[in-house]
């Protein structure tokens, strides 16, 4: 409480990209590296501002690719720098390959991605499909909900990235527009130096040193690469313990704190909405008109999407009579095609939990989803509840056929 | 160090004795590619990071958990070498001016690669690193195919040449297309040094590497890699071939030092290309036309440099 006393906050009308760029500029980042993407484009205008009249001390490199953004943050973080870098949809894809190499060498890049849907055909709208896509990278992936909350998941993922029991790149992931270009009140913090307080600048990984010569990057044969991949198996497991410790610790020293998942009302329900994003939003925004329709629905909201939280899942699940889980990318192929319900229906199988899991594909390139789409999608899901109906395929809400 | 205090090579006595490329590795007997490293290692000294494209020198030499590598060397991929050596480089300058590294000191950053990695898939990221004038020293060991994968035509590869990809056969011989002029695309940028190298004129080569260290920007050493395996001559031949390749004028040693263009290793009287085509394999397949057609390209752009230059340096053929 002492330490709160000392942390003065200013109180601006940000866009997430916004809030993004200042968390970055507070966490004093020496190195960013980036392309223009939309809709991420923004951050790293407002850094460049920051870099421009001094308030950040930090080389903006002005690479020709996102291949080449994650690749030269990957150099300077090797060097001992602090990296950032942000993308979004083709830019993200184009950096797929070096995502496996950041995490595979362990360093503590952080990255944010304003989510954004994929060509073919091209569209700069927002949807989860570029993130989802990164789910086996070995990245921890936090998604915000608010401009605040990225503002706040920014310094709690350097946090995260530079323990010494994790050492793994962290994204931060908000929706691309309708997150990354709306305005929210955002407290950010009046002096940087109180964010170098909650992550001071240590060096805690292997770094080039002429000094002190290290090999990184050398080529494992079937001897050893097995080993060094499980090291990042067990880095991921500490990972979960470590994510709910920096945000308890950003709790005790800047008074915001958001756990694993959010609820509200999923106690005592009928049932519960489970999804990410900013469209936990609308889904709070429709719970009045839902509950005049006569159906009692909790709604929850997954922060952390890698390491996968499979505790509070369950923790859901098991006070929950059926989980309805919005989804805003599609895994082809599968008929439950939402990346989340699939890893709920895995978790819940393994546990021998056996409520309805109604999985909804919504917001595709950014197709609307308004509250009275959340009220249809919660009814629709009492009624099959009502029957005691499942489904073995992901429902594809409003799309026409 | 004191491996920089000399200012120029010119004799064997001029190598510092130190090395910082262990023995051990796993190039093939006869890989010139060793040489070049050791060489290069000795005029960088210890204050040197190493960015290694992906290729036959990083897998050979890192095949964990050993190393050759007594300077601090990262491999990250096969298409980003220049992009990672910005980072290094530019969380170096950073570093320096938030107090966090010691201003006066000196690191060597240097980029590795072969040319698969920068004539084909690394070209955009050397571009990008040339044009935002980044103080690498990007080192090319151009042994004219992706031999790591086992002799597949690059862009580097001449016409003619048998790969694996570009077999002989009876409707295509060899390589269609001649070789991409990689240094002239890289000297375009106007960097401030961009020079070609071999390691059969080590001195020449060494000097060069030394010059590249000391600029003020980007700099560029394209250094040609005769490869025993890909080129099939017999292993003992690396450095006589090297020599050849200079000797009959089919790879000019130069240097380009802000915009003066200079040959630094003159031939007066050059060999026929015959000689050095005979002694490879990968030729094996050419006819005496062939050769001919050869020897007309080695020829024009003899005049081309001559004319650069403003006299001969490259005189005629003469046979021997």
């Amino acid at each position: 409480m002492e330490e709160l006393t000392k942390v003065e906050w200013v109180r601006l009308p940000l866009s997430t990209n916004y809030a993004v760029a200042y968390a970055a500029k507070d966490a004093d980042i020496d190195i960013v590296s980036a392309y223009p993407i939309t809709p991420q484009t923004t951050v790293v205008e407002k850094l460049s501002e920051f870099i421009a009249n001094g308030e950040l001390k930090a080389q903006m490199i002005h690479v020709e690719s996102e291949h080449s953004a994650l690749s030269a943050a990957i150099g300077a973080s090797a060097m001992g720098a602090r990296a950032f870098t942000a993308t979004a949809s083709q830019g993200l894809e184009l950096m797929h390959e070096v995502l496996h190499i950041a995490s595979g060498l362990r360093l503590p890049i952080v990255m944010s991605v304003a989510a954004r849907a994929l060509s073919a055909p091209i569209s700069i709208w927002g949807d989860y499909t570029d993130l989802m896509n990164t789910r086996d990278t070995s990245w921890v992936v936090l998604i915000a909900g608010s401009a605040q909350e990225a503002y706040d998941s920014v310094l709690q993922a350097y946090k995260i990235a530079e323990d010494s029991r994790v050492l793994l790149p962290v994204m931060v992931g908000y929706d691309g527009f309708l997150m990354s270009h709306t305005y929210e009140p955002v407290s950010v913090l009046a002096n940087s130096g109180a964010a170098l307080r909650y992550i001071p600048k240590k060096v805690t990984w292997a770094t080039l040193n002429p000094e002190r010569p290290i090999t990184v990057g050398a080529m494992a044969n079937p001897d050893w690469y097995y080993e060094i991949k499980y090291q990042q198996v067990e880095a991921m497991k500490a990972a979960y313990e470590v994510v709910k410790e920096a945000d308890a610790e950003y709790g005790r020293t800047f008074g915001r704190s958001y756990g694993i998942i959010e609820e509200t009302d999923t106690d005592g329900s009928d049932l519960n909405v489970l999804t990410y994003g900013g469209i936990y939003g609308t889904l709070l925004e429709s719970s009045e008109i839902i509950r005049k329709n006569g159906i009692k629905a909790g709604f929850a909201r997954l922060r952390l999407f890698r390491p996968f939280p499979y505790e509070e899942v369950l923790k859901l699940a098991e006070k929950s009579s059926a989980l309805v889980v919005l989804d805003r990318a599609i895994t082809y192929g599968m008929p439950i095609a939402g990346p989340l319900a699939r890893e709920v229906i895995s978790v819940l199988y393994s546990h021998g939990i056996n409520i309805p899991v109604y999985n909804f594909i919504v917001g595709i390139g950014q197709r609307s989803f308004t509250e009275n789409d959340a009220l249809k999608v919660v009814s629709a899901s009492f009624e099959m509840l009502k029957r005691g109906q499942k489904i073995d395929e992901s429902i594809y809400w409003g799309v026409r056929e | 160090m004191s491996q920089m205090a000399k200012p120029f090579f010119r004799t064997v006595y001029d190598v510092p004795r130190e090395e910082y490329f262990a023995p051990g590795h796993g190039l093939c007997a006869g890989c010139t590619a060793g040489t070049i490293v050791k060489l290069l290692l000795k005029v960088a000294g210890p204050n040197t990071i190493v960015v290694n494209a992906t290729g036959c020198v990083e897998v050979s030499t890192t095949p964990y958990p050993y190393t050759s590598w007594e300077v601090p060397w990262i491999h990250v991929a096969f298409e980003n070498t220049a992009a990672v050596a910005s980072g290094i480089e530019s969380a170096i300058r950073v570093m320096k001016a938030k107090g966090r590294l010691d201003p006066s000191k000196q690191i060597n950053v240097i980029a590795l690669a072969g040319d698969g990695g920068t004539y084909d898939i690394g070209l955009q990221a050397l571009s990008g690193m040339l044009e935002r004038g980044h103080k690498v020293m990007y080192v090319l060991y151009d042994n004219e195919a992706y031999m790591n994968t086992g002799i597949q035509r690059s862009g580097s590869t001449p016409e003619f040449a048998w790969t694996t990809t570009t077999p002989v056969g009876s409707v295509l011989r060899g390589k269609v297309q001649q070789k991409k002029p990689i240094s002239d695309i890289v000297a375009a940028h106007k960097i401030p040094y961009v020079a070609t190298a071999n390691p059969g004129y080590f001195a020449d080569m060494m000097t060069k590497f030394k010059k590249g260290l000391e600029t003020n920007g980007p700099s560029f050493v394209h250094v040609i890699q005769p490869c025993t395996t890909g080129w099939k001559f017999d292993p003992r031949y690396g450095i006589v071939l090297s020599r050849l390749a200079t000797e009959t004028g089919i790879w000019i040693n130069w240097e380009l030092e802000n915009e003066q263009f200079r040959v630094t290793v003159p031939v007066p009287r050059r060999k026929p290309v015959r000689d050095y085509i005979k002694m490879q394999g990968r030729f094996s397949h050419l006819t005496d036309q062939d050769i001919e057609e050869i020897q007309k390209i080695v020829d024009q752009e003899a005049d081309r440099i001559n004319k650069m230059v403003g006299r001969t340096v490259i005189g005629p053929v003469v046979e021997q």
